[in-house]
């Protein structure tokens, strides 16, 4: 059977019945992935042909529990669901998930679809583990009992979908009657389950009781946790440095060759400072990026995320927010990019919504070099207590002060957030990640980073290199370049502003560059002391000069801005990615640099105030 | 008695869930996970921090929950509960009980 418009279904079901997994064997590399209108709901479609030429559109839902929906994301698979979603068309068929190990769970939202009356299917997936639980499923008998097509399908194995893609060639069934009004949907399940489900071996399924009486324990538990975490920061941090070294070399020497093609001149600029340097501190993040997502969605996949929220909600609930929120910080110390895309683990909007906008006070990778550039030039390297140096102690501080103020933060910002927010999650069975569903994801995040982050992060790039380019010295004019352009004027015009926090021009000079990414305010330093021109150069030169030309006052201010630094282009741009709205990122712009002028004014003064 | 009164490793059945709040969101979510009347539950763990959020278990599937969410899960009384747990068949309802030597 053929027709020439494609047959259009949807994949709906619970979360952990494995519906993902499924989607990326039966569409592999043909999705594209996108948000839905208005809302920041992913919106996965994925094409294929069956084999005897039928197109096929495949939409992959937000798994939800029910048609009650209590989240932005089961909201929209009950509004497509039920075919009144505004610019989703009704989907022809509906492809019920079911995870066949949880028959129990998953059959009351495959019955809910069901009472719906719409032409649906139902696959029990991952049959391949009912028997490891000692059990058999009676196909035909619950195909006959539903009144719906019933097939099965392993996700997680090449080839496991081929049943469905089968099934797809037949004819769209006829929908099913929905049963009486009112009926007990469990009494419904017990009926069903009884009448379908066997007992064939004695054997019972151990090993998540096992695994759960180590990884859930309150001390062993907590261990495991913390060497997994341990084990993720050394892989972010120093595994991917190699790869990031590599990466800025490359787009250094492609600046560089771009540099001898190009006539000297403004192209050249544009084209080398603005665009590809602006491309750069984008692209270098990557490896970062890849390293941490492979290993957040493998633990994701595997099911011990919620198992760390569980372990974490305590902790975070006195924040006012939820386990589920410790991921994505974490990962922001690496880079807030990562750390914010990564909020999508977080069901409820307003858990995210906060944790979004404390993302950047976890002190990331970037304010490293600026930093190590201000301690070393005005910290004394001493021994303190022995033990520690003092260096590492101001580094350790300067974390802190983040961690803090962001625990403050969201306290604040949830005050007045009175309702209940549940933590009630399943915790589901423990699974090897899938190495073709792993690829796929991360695919889709390289993807989503470097066009959708990288447009947006270039073109500011672009215009800050106007800013600091335009207009030129005239000739023979002594001083840095920067300070005849806009950039050097704005900084000037900031100065009244700033000089109430012990800043001087050249800073707020700096601090424009710094924008785009926080450690280039090091080599905009290096630009205005007309030092030299290599970011490492810059910091072994600049220090002598800086300490010499700066008060403590001012360089413990700067620290102080640091530590809130109104975020980089890149963070601001991801989460207006994420969030699809610019109020949230004024939002942030605004409460970061309240709160960095008020910290570096209180710095600026108390320092002063006891070094005279 | 209430779930999250049970102790760890401890077996019981549901009684009934009672809502906070007339339209409790937790309360119909806790039904569609198969809270309901008659169901046997297992206490799996309790979270570090002072053992909340606690870890059940329905069937094959394991939940994680607040004790205030626990808190909504009403219990039949033990001495009604040991006979319906002990005719139950553990494959379609829940897994039997912990072997206790192991620990």
């Amino acid at each position: 059977m053929t027709s020439t418009l494609p047959l259009r279904v949807a994949l709906v079901g619970n979360p952990n019945c494995g519906k993902t997994a499924l989607f990326n064997q039966l569409t592999g590399s043909r999705q594209k992935v996108a948000n839905y209108a208005g809302v920041t709901v992913e919106r996965k479609a994925g094409r294929l042909t069956t084999p005897a030429g039928r197109p096929v559109q495949i939409l992959d839902l937000p798994g939800t529990y029910s048609l009650n929906a209590t989240s932005p994301d089961e909201a929209v698979t009950r509004d497509v669901c039920r075919g009144v979603y505004k610019g989703e068309p009704a989907p022809d068929l509906l492809i019920s998930v079911l995870a066949a190990t949880n028959l129990r769970l998953h059959l009351r939202f495959a019955l809910e679809l069901r009472q719906l009356g719409r032409p649906m299917m139902i696959v029990l997936n991952m049959i391949d583990a009912v028997r490891k639980q000692g059990l058999e499923i009676d196909v035909p008998r619950l195909q006959a009992e539903l009144g719906v097509p019933v097939v099965t399908a392993i996700g997680v194995k090449r080839g496991g979908a081929a049943s469905i893609v089968q099934a797809l060639d037949e004819p769209v069934p006829p929908p099913p009657t929905p049963l009486p009004e009112g009926t007990d949907l469990h009494a419904e399940i017990r009926r069903l389950m009884a009448l379908c489900v066997r007992r064939t071996s004695t054997r019972q399924p151990q090993f998540d009781a096992r695994l759960d009486r180590w990884v859930l324990h309150p001390v062993w538990g907590m261990l495991i946790l913390l060497v997994l975490l341990f084990i993720m920061f050394q892989a972010v941090f120093s595994w991917a440095q190699p790869f990031m070294d590599l990466l800025q070399n490359g787009m250094d020497q492609l600046g560089e060759f771009v540099g001898t093609l190009l006539p000297e001149g403004i192209l050249r600029s544009l084209i080398v400072e603005g665009i590809i340097a602006g491309a750069g501190t984008v692209i270098v993040f990557l490896p970062q990026i890849l390293i941490l997502f492979l290993w957040i969605l493998a633990l994701e996949e595997s099911g011990y995320l919620p198992r760390a929220a569980f372990m974490l909600d305590k902790l975070m609930a006195s924040a006012g927010l939820s386990g589920r929120s410790f991921i994505p910080l974490l990962s922001s110390f690496a880079c807030a990019v990562p750390g914010i895309m990564s909020t999508r683990t977080i069901q409820n909007p307003r858990d995210r919504m906060v944790t979004i906008l404390i993302a950047p006070l976890m002190t990331c990778s970037a304010r490293l070099p600026v930093y190590a550039l201000l301690i070393a030039a005005f910290v004394p390297s001493r021994t303190v207590l022995g033990l520690f140096n003092l260096h590492g102690l101001v580094l350790f501080a300067l974390y802190a002060a983040g961690v803090l103020s962001a625990l403050v933060v969201a306290r604040v910002l949830k005050k007045r957030d009175t309702a209940e927010h549940p933590l009630l999650m399943e915790l589901p069975s423990y699974r090897v990640p899938g190495l073709q569903s792993l690829c796929i994801e991360l695919w889709q995040r390289a993807r989503i980073f470097l066009s959708r982050v990288g447009t947006i992060i270039v073109t500011l790039s672009v215009i800050m290199w106007a800013l600091s380019s335009f207009p030129a010295p005239p000739a023979g004019a002594a001083g840095p370049a920067i300070d005849w352009s806009l950039a050097g004027r704005i900084g000037h015009l900031m100065l009244p502003l700033f000089a109430f926090i012990g800043f001087n021009w050249q800073i707020c000079v700096a601090l424009i560059p710094g924008l785009a990414a926080r450690e280039v305010a090091v080599s905009g330093l290096a630009t205005v002391y007309s030092v030299g021109a290599s970011e490492g150069d810059a910091a072994t030169q600049l220090a002598p000069l800086l300490s010499a030309h700066w008060s403590l006052a001012t360089a413990f201010s700067l620290l102080a801005w640091y530590v809130y630094a109104p975020q980089c282009f890149s963070t601001l741009a991801v989460i207006r990615r994420e969030t699809g709205s610019w109020r949230l990122v004024w939002v942030s712009v605004a409460y970061l640099f309240g709160l960095a002028y008020l910290a570096s004014f209180l710095t600026y003064h108390i320092t002063r105030f006891f070094t005279g | 008695m209430r779930l999250n009164e049970l102790p760890l490793e401890c077996q019981g059945i549901i009684d009934h869930v009672a809502p906070a709040t007339p339209a409790d969101p937790i309360a119909r979510r806790l039904e569609e996970f198969g809270f309901v009347p008659g169901e046997p539950v297992k206490v799996v763990a309790f979270a570090p921090f002072g053992g909340d959020p606690m870890a059940v278990e329905i069937g094959f599937t394991r939940f994680a929950l607040r004790r205030s969410e626990a808190a909504r899960v009403v219990m039949q009384p033990p001495q009604d509960s040991a006979e319906t747990l002990n005719a139950l068949d553990p494959a379609l309802h829940t897994a039997p009980p912990a072997q206790t030597e192991e620990a």
